[in-house]
């Protein structure tokens, strides 16, 4: 199904594609997209949907087991509490991607804004990944509870992180390219070397992120990258007297 | 450390009486009684839940404060000096269970009803009928209809029926067992009214009652799905809690057992931290669009509600909410009760829901947006007369967490935090979440309930009105006594012995 999506509000847009999902329609593409925002919110079915043009906030929403292009740049909110599927984005994201997300992948060519990956989660099988390309904003995975996040830095720009990485973190990984300084480091984070697991890891979903947007695998691997794990999972555990 | 801190309670065991059958240190749950050669008491792990009274088949234990635990001082108080010892002792922030137990003045208390007398008579409940059913969700500005085929033309959004003015708090499962939430539901169901899934998210086993379930968004977003979501008689966005305002919530790694991380979707044993912000919402603008991502999810077929704790600037807070699209504004004040909440933050921050609600309700009219969002209120409704004076001053509904876990069998010992509950209520221990039998438990929910309604219906009755909704918002029919102007300004009501 493919939509014109030139001046048209998100509600109705939002409701043909619920609708034609509902009738069995497997692909859609949307042109002209300027700010729609919740495309793909809360679907459950494992449609494909091309987006043409900038899509609004809160993209992929809820959503659980659609796969989306963005032939452009997107914005805030993108897989906010998503609990599987795939979003790539051959552009950069606005802020809070990834809030409380909990299965699926989001790959970004580009660079992140600030609070990525805040709450993410995991749980057994569902292990949400973020890889961005580019350099991200402060909080980068504040509050992370599970899931592995990969920052790339390959855009030449610096810092490639902004300030409090993983504070408040309890669970997860995040994985990236190149030195952090210690004082952006939130307190509850330990920073570690790759060890061979890790780089077959990174490795397994680097390889598909540099098939999307066209990366030399073996150049992107090549980076040091630097490791970052929780000191517990229980960091506030002796807060509190009873 | 040795611990300096004296017994809180003392058990009493009369010794004549008990026949040593142990009853009691088999239902204590704290360890606080012992067997060696006949029953002793360890007074220092009592916490007075009154298991072992309850159940001693002599009635041979009773448990007392303990009358030497501190010299009297009006200003050091037996409290503070605990706590400072606590602290002294652990340098933590200390935890506490329940609502704030501190004397601040409660309004419901200053506020009586009016009744009719001669020349506006009175209506009997037991004859008539008295309609206590209403809607929670947006009404429209205006009603049209189709006058040929008398159909309604407006387009009305999604509304929630309630039998009763009375909702179910939200707590979750983690904060309380699986069989007070099953209680809490079947209850629900049989009541036609609601259970709130508080932010644990929702236990499979409670698959069948979806229809009488709120489902909670909250910072954490433990088991929100699309289908979490769609499953559920409206969604409620929570902000806050009237216990503890502006902070978030630590479920404890040891409660995250098999089925808490089934439900919440998150690892055994790990702790399940919801951040205080939602950090997605930093403004108005970011509220109403995780308001519009809920109703896209779920076609706008669900009320969303969202919940806040009642603060000083809580009037203009709600008419934000409201105009970022909610459905229904929810509002617990600072008595409301907790799984687990620092002491500080429970007893000394908030405001009163009866000053909070008057002030939002009012707020909502002057700038006539009242009718966009339905009113709840919760935060210490203890009886039915405070069901009543809520809607009186403008509430839609009265949400019930504290009351109804004392239904149930509650003995309010504020230690729900340890989930130790001998009464199988806020705990995980299987041994102990045992004792609750759901069915009894709701049944005794069903009758709370049953009994407020029907004096609900006797005051509306006297008051001359045969419907709940004919109440709301008529203020005119409350009067404050011991009260200051500016306290019956706010309240918008006259001191008792003003006529109309």
């Amino acid at each position: 199904m493919r939509i014109d999506a030139k001046g048209m509000h998100y509600r109705p847009m939002n409701k043909m594609i619920r609708d034609a999902v509902a009738a069995g329609e497997k692909e859609f593409e949307l042109d002209n997209i300027g700010g729609q925002r919740y495309i793909g919110g809360g679907l459950n079915d494992s449609v494909k949907i091309t987006i043409n043009g900038t899509p609004g906030n809160d993209l992929g929403a809820f959503m659980n087991g659609p796969r989306i292009v963005i032939n452009a740049n997107a914005q805030d909110g993108i897989a906010n509490t998503m609990n599987a599927g795939e979003i790539i984005v051959h552009g950069s994201v606005g802020d809070i991607i990834g809030y409380g997300m909990r299965g699926g992948k989001l790959y970004i060519k580009g660079d992140a804004g600030y609070r990525v990956g805040i709450h993410m989660k995991e749980y057994k099988k569902q292990v949400p990944v973020i890889i961005a390309g580019g350099t991200a904003g402060d909080f980068f995975g504040e509050y992370m509870a599970g899931g592995i996040m990969i920052l790339l830095g390959m855009n030449g720009k610096s810092p490639i992180v902004g300030d409090y990485v993983g504070t408040g973190m309890h669970g997860g990984v995040i994985y990236i390219r190149g030195k952090v300084n210690p004082y952006s480091l939130g307190k509850e984070v330990n920073c570690l070397e790759l060890n061979e697991e890790d780089k077959k890891l990174i490795g397994s979903y680097l390889k598909e992120y540099c098939e999307h947007f066209g990366f030399d695998l073996v150049e992107v691997m090549s980076g040091n990258f630097t490791k970052l794990v929780p000191l517990s999972h229980r960091p506030y555990g002796n807060l509190y007297v009873y | 450390m040795e611990s300096q801190l004296p017994a809180e309670f003392m058990v009493n065991v009369d010794h004549e009486r008990c026949r040593r059958c142990k009853r009691c240190v088999i239902n204590c749950s704290f360890s606080a009684i012992e067997f060696k050669d006949k029953v002793t008491p360890n007074h220092r792990l009592c916490v007075a839940c009154h298991r072992c009274a309850t159940f001693c088949p002599e009635g041979a234990i009773t448990i007392t404060e303990n009358p030497l635990e501190y010299k009297y001082g009006y200003n050091w108080t037996p409290e503070i000096r605990k706590n400072i010892l606590k602290q002294a002792e652990s340098g933590g922030i200390i935890l506490t269970g329940m609502g704030n137990p501190r004397p601040y003045p409660i309004y419901w208390d200053h506020m009586l009803i009016d009744a009719c007398q001669v020349t506006n008579p009175s209506i009997d409940p037991l004859r008539e009928p008295m309609e206590l059913r209403t809607y929670l969700g947006a009404k429209p500005e205006c009603v049209e209809f189709d006058s040929e085929h008398i159909s309604l033309e407006t387009e009305l959004a999604p509304q929630v029926k309630l039998d009763i003015p009375v909702v179910f708090a939200a707590m979750s499962y983690g904060a309380i067992s699986l069989n007070a939430h099953k209680a809490l539901a079947m209850a629900a169901k049989r009541m036609g009214t609601l259970m709130n899934t508080g932010e644990g998210g929702l236990h499979e086993e409670l698959a069948s009652y979806t229809d009488r379930i709120i489902v909670q968004v909250a910072s954490g977003r433990f088991g929100v799905t699309s289908k979490y979501l769609n499953n559920s008689a409206l969604v409620e966005i929570k902000i806050g809690q009237g216990a503890k305002p502006g902070i978030g919530g630590h479920l404890p790694g040891e409660k995250v057992g098999e089925d808490i991380s089934k439900t919440r979707m998150i690892p055994v044993g790990t702790d399940a931290l919801s951040p205080a912000p939602h950090h997605d919402i930093y403004s108005i603008e970011d509220l109403s669009q995780l308001i519009y991502a809920i109703k896209e999810t779920t076609d706008y077929k669900k009320p969303v509600s969202v919940k806040i704790a009642a603060v000083h600037n809580v009037a203009a807070i709600a008419s934000g909410i409201v105009r970022a699209g909610a459905d229904i504004v929810m509002i617990d004040g600072f008595r409301g009760g907790t799984g687990a909440a620092p002491m500080v933050i429970r007893d000394h921050v908030g405001i009163p829901i009866e000053l909070a609600l008057a002030a939002v309700d009012e707020r909502l009219r002057q700038e006539g947006i009242r009718n966009r969002a339905s009113i709840l209120v919760g935060g210490s409704i203890r009886q039915s007369a405070d069901v009543v004076k809520a809607i009186a001053l403008g509430a839609d509904a009265c949400v019930i967490g504290t009351a109804s876990l004392i239904a149930m069998g509650c003995r309010v010992c504020q230690k729900c935090y340890t989930g130790n509950c001998a009464w199988g209520i806020a705990t995980q221990k299987p041994e102990l979440v045992r004792r609750l039998n759901p069915e009894i438990a709701a049944d005794r929910l069903c009758n709370l309930l049953t009994a407020w309604g029907h004096e609900i219906q006797e005051v509306l009755g006297s008051l001359g009105i045969n419907a709940i909704e004919s109440l709301r918002g008529s203020r005119e029919r409350l009067r404050g006594v011991g009260l200051p102007q500016e306290a019956l300004d706010i309240l918008g009501i006259k001191h008792a012995g003003i006529g109309q």
